[in-house]
């Protein structure tokens, strides 16, 4: 058994590829520090709204594309993944919709 | 020898395939992709729901003065969480969840470094990236549950209610910060966020212990590691939705 454990190469690390992983990481910090900036700045209001939900979806793009690696598997299992979320954002939209026409009908 | 060659050959056997896999993922990486995809659902729903209950309320109008507690409209998140440790009264907004986003984000960057010393096969390098996880995972726990607590305590002022009595914190049907859905929904949200990040921790220790102990390298392949990983950043990317729609908007 621990001759066999010997027997797995260890390689060097690539540089280039570590580096990679920290430009995303850093791309992630500032957008969130961007958000920080925007959210005491900007008056509320669907400018600011929609702000946000364009910066959470790059940030989520970053992390599913390379942190998870989706980016790079193939076209099959991207659109797998990807196709169902899309859906699930128009049944979030709808149901803000829904939300508001409650808020009307209730008269408040 | 006979160890590693039986693990493989059962990877081969799952797909039943004749070793065609579908996507060019190994089973276990796209289960693990599904079961992320079913979870996506549930924290949508979650976050559906969160969107339909508040546009219902009335929110707050800034015009009509200073922001205060009241019944009659949603509270503005920068106000309700405004509390940092050790400085008691201070109004911080969102400092304090800002560190806890930092915090989460960095252990998925020290996540990805040990993936990707799995790939190199480094032990030594995989044993150090997880443990930092860990650590971050933990940190982020502690960092929640004093969350938790501060907004279950309340502030010292606490805040009228429809009847006109004074409450303090909050619990699953009243809350001095806003209608009681507010809370329901922050300790369902969070709560449900929380308990991943729990089991994320336990998975990562696990895969962990099985690194210092030289399972995942008898396996021949550390890609336990990247399977655990999907796991934790999905975490990592259910708390960048959570602190947008919940503490941001």
């Amino acid at each position: 058994m621990e001759q066999e454990t010997t027997e797995i190469n260890v390689q060097p690390a690539d540089k280039a590829k570590i580096l990679k992983i920290w430009k995303v990481a850093g791309i992630l910090a500032v957008i969130t520090a961007l958000e920080f900036v925007i959210a005491f700045t900007v008056d509320a209001g669907s400018f600011k709204t929609i702000t946000f939900i364009i910066m959470t979806l790059v940030k989520a793009g970053y992390i599913v594309g390379e942190f998870m690696h989706l980016g790079h598997e193939t076209k099959g299992l991207i659109y797998t993944i990807l196709l169902p979320c899309i859906f699930v954002m128009w049944l979030i939209l709808a149901l803000l919709i829904q939300g508001a026409a409650i808020f009307t009908a209730l008269g408040l | 020898m006979a160890s590693s060659a039986v693990v493989v050959e059962e990877n081969k056997d799952l797909w039943n395939g004749g070793g065609v896999e579908p996507f060019k993922a190994s089973y276990g990486k796209l289960m693990m992709w599904f079961f992320l995809l079913s979870d996506a659902f549930t924290f949508s729903s979650l976050l559906v729901a969160y969107g339909l209950i508040r546009y219902r309320h009335v929110a707050f109008n800034y015009s009509s003065g200073p922001f205060e507690f009241s019944q009659s409209y949603w509270p503005v998140p920068e106000f309700v969480f405004d509390g940092m440790p050790l400085l008691h009264g201070m109004h911080l907004p969102l400092v304090f969840v800002g560190i806890m986003t930092f915090i989460l984000i960095m252990s998925s960057v020290t996540m990805v470094l040990a993936v990707e010393a799995g790939h190199r096969n480094d032990r030594v390098a995989v044993e150090k990236w997880m443990l930092w996880t860990i650590v971050g995972g933990l940190t982020f726990l502690g960092c929640q549950a004093w969350e938790w607590s501060h907004f279950i305590t309340g502030t010292d002022e606490g805040g009228r209610l429809l009847d006109g009595s004074i409450f303090y914190g909050a619990n699953l049907s009243l809350n001095q910060y806003g209608p009681p859905n507010f809370a329901a929904l922050f300790f369902f949200i969070t709560g449900f966020h929380g308990f991943h990040v729990f089991s994320g921790v336990v998975i990562n220790f696990i895969i962990f212990y099985q690194a210092t102990t030289g399972v995942l390298a008898r396996r021949g392949t550390y890609e336990m590691v990247e399977k655990v990983g999907l796991y934790w950043h999905f975490v990592d990317l259910v708390w960048v939705f959570v602190f947008t729609f919940f503490y941001l908007v």
